[in-house]
């Protein structure tokens, strides 16, 4: 193998040079970094907008900024982490570049078609940064866009529905693309049994993209109808119900956040086994744990309406509902940590980053609960506990498995290593500001703190200011992270074919892949978990 | 795995005319019963037809009818989720 065969060297389709051969690509591969690069930016604003809000409540009163500038931060940071981070990032990046591979496929099913979900997602994008500076002033409504006030802002809410209207589209179509690969393109000696978790986990995932997004797109196109022709579904002057609206839109933004965790999840049942040397524990218990949440996770939506005035049945039977979702939650988490028990622990960046992931998702978790149930949820509904459990689920849980998959995967993606030392000091100090920023939050929330308010009364000052110390350390571990990925590309060190003794097809090809995937046919093992032959090589 | 082979399952223009021609009548029918005062049976049988026609629109027009296993499994997958989810919203509505 040489390098002029990688996939960076050579187009696919053959023959295009320079940005042709990038904005062109029917390559899956070249599309994941194309993800990564256009994510990342939007991360790293998204990033930049919080810190901007985190400052401003260090202080009483007014400090950096206004009360109608701190509600149009809070919406575009909510609005570009959920549906230009959290949503797009595993699938469209890591699920691109290693589902095929993991299948034994050299592409996915639809390559154009990946193509133009790629297009839809820079052109979403786009769409949400001209809505921006159109119209009477920012968005102002949250990520939410909750009614009858969306109706009525003056922001131009249309056009930042329609950018998420676009988005989901692009979403919509990698599930559908995902799903037809995971049936048409793996394989023939690959059975269900013998698929990698990662594989797995984007299947269920790809699953909610396809049957939730067309329910939020409506949604949004309903509220658009709204604004020009005041139709009346959702004013209650005009017979409509406000409540129909809350009910549309978890039915997709409920599952939306088992599409952002579950494809986490999947990175982590990767990581843990290679790092522990050792098979998964429970390999099929994680499987249809990935299918339960992914099903379960669907009919639960109405828990984020508990004091919205719909019904006490209601209340009741999704208050039963969502403490079902905890039982394959905990599976997981358990079958991780038996993994790693008697095992043989080789410590490494994006292992230490799955340590962090499996700590902050279950806080996160656990203060689900105290959510899940009706009469504890009432006491801290919309305070910043909600908040703090939210970021602990998304960013304690998603954010740290982004960064565990990036430092595992990027020397197969671009043939490099990285520095260790940086890597670990950012991802200690992310995790220690973490935990100092939202613990805080969480202390808040109990105690009545408000969210989306940029000023409070005195007695929260103390947790506010310390919550921003946090943040500044949470910020400074995630660029240096960053930092230290992007300066491997400048002095790179070449990344063997398997440096981490990964047992998964994408280990078993060069690093960096060739455009076709496999110069051979794959080597399909029983069991894809399967240690005997690594851990004998390095008793040798 | 399911199996990759193309399965050619092309229906005559004979055999299109007469799935048309039901649909057409059905709509025949629906307007008619429209008509007729049934009381509280009027929506139900019109849902019915409509029902009807769907059905044959999936699986002759859109060859659902031809399709393997994975893909018949997947579209009454979207239909059980549509279902879910607009009788889950009943719990709501119907006690509030």
């Amino acid at each position: 193998m040489t390098a002029a065969q990688s996939y960076l060297e050579q187009s696919s389709p053959p023959g295009r040079t320079g940005w042709k051969a990038w904005l062109l690509t029917h390559d899956h591969k070249r599309l994941g970094l194309m993800y990564l690069w256009a994510i990342l930016f939007w991360f790293v604003l998204a990033v930049i907008l919080g810190l901007l809000m985190r400052t401003e409540l260090m202080g009483m009163g007014r400090t950096i900024m206004g009360p109608e500038a701190y509600n149009s931060m809070f919406t575009l940071h909510g609005v570009i982490m959920i549906f230009l981070f959290g949503i797009p990032a595993i699938p469209s990046i890591f699920g691109n570049f290693f589902l095929p591979i993991q299948l034994g496929a050299d592409d996915v099913f639809f390559p154009r078609l990946n193509l133009l979900s790629w297009y839809l997602f820079m052109f979403g994008g786009g769409f949400a940064v001209f809505s921006l500076f159109s119209g009477d002033g920012f968005p102002d409504t949250g990520w939410t866009f909750y009614v009858p006030f969306s109706i009525s802002s003056a922001g131009n809410v249309s056009l930042t529905v329609t950018a998420a209207f676009i988005l989901g589209m692009s979403s919509m179509l990698t599930g559908l693309n995902f799903v037809t690969t995971f049936h048409r393109m793996r394989d023939k000696a690959m059975g269900p049994m013998q698929i990698p978790l990662f594989t797995w986990s984007l299947y269920a995932t790809a699953w909610v993209q396809i049957l939730a997004t067309p329910v939020i797109a409506i949604t949004f196109v309903l509220v658009v109808l709204e604004r020009f022709l005041s139709i009346g579904l959702f004013e209650p002057d005009k017979g409509g119900d406000p409540l129909l609206y809350q009910h549309l839109f978890w039915m997709y933004s409920h599952p939306a956040v088992y599409i952002i965790i579950l494809p986490a999840m999947g990175v982590i049942s990767e990581i843990i086994p290679a790092f522990s040397r050792k098979s998964i524990f429970g390999y099929k218990a994680i499987v249809y744990s990935s299918l339960a949440i992914a099903i379960a996770g669907s009919l639960v939506w109405a828990h984020h309406m508990y004091s919205s005035g719909m019904s006490d049945v209601s209340v009741f039977v999704f208050s039963l509902l969502t403490f079902l979702v905890a039982v394959p939650s905990a599976v997981k988490v358990f079958s991780w940590v038996s993994t790693m028990y008697k095992g043989s622990i080789a410590m490494s960046p994006p292992f230490f980053l799955s340590l962090c992931f499996i700590y902050l998702f279950t806080v996160g978790g656990l203060t689900g609960l105290v959510l899940g149930a009706a009469g504890t949820d009432i006491h801290v509904h919309d305070t910043h506990f909600v908040v703090a459990h939210f970021h602990f689920v998304m960013l304690g849980g998603t954010g740290f498995a982004f960064f565990a998959a990036l430092h595992y995967w990027w020397p197969k993606m671009f043939g490099v290593m990285y520095r260790n030392r940086p890597a670990y000091v950012g991802a200690v100090a992310a995790a220690v500001g973490f935990v100092f920023h939202f613990v805080p939050m969480l202390i808040l929330g109990m105690q009545g703190m408000p969210r989306r308010y940029y000023d409070y009364l005195p007695q929260y000052e103390t947790g506010n200011f310390l919550a921003g110390f946090g943040a500044y350390l949470l910020v400074f571990g995630l660029l240096l992270m960053l930092l230290n990925l992007v300066f491997s590309l400048r002095n790179p060190r070449t990344a063997p074919a398997n440096p981490w003794g990964g047992t998964t097809l994408e280990w078993s090809i060069p690093s960096p892949p060739p455009v076709e995937n496999f110069t051979d046919s794959p080597n399909i093992k029983d069991f894809p978990y399967d240690f005997s032959e690594i851990v004998s090589n390095s008793n040798k | 795995m399911e199996s990759i082979e193309e399965h050619r399952h092309i229906m005559g223009y004979g055999q299109l005319a007469v799935i048309l021609a039901l649909l057409l009548a059905l709509t025949g029918v629906t307007v008619a019963v429209s008509y007729i005062h049934l009381g509280f049976f009027n929506v139900p049988l019109a849902l019915t037809i409509a029902s009807l026609k769907a059905a044959l629109v999936l699986l002759f027009f859109m060859h659902l009818r031809f399709e393997g296993p994975v893909i018949r499994y997947s579209f009454i997958t979207t239909v059980l989720f549509l279902a879910i989810m607009i009788g889950f919203t009943f719990w709501d509505v119907a006690f509030r």
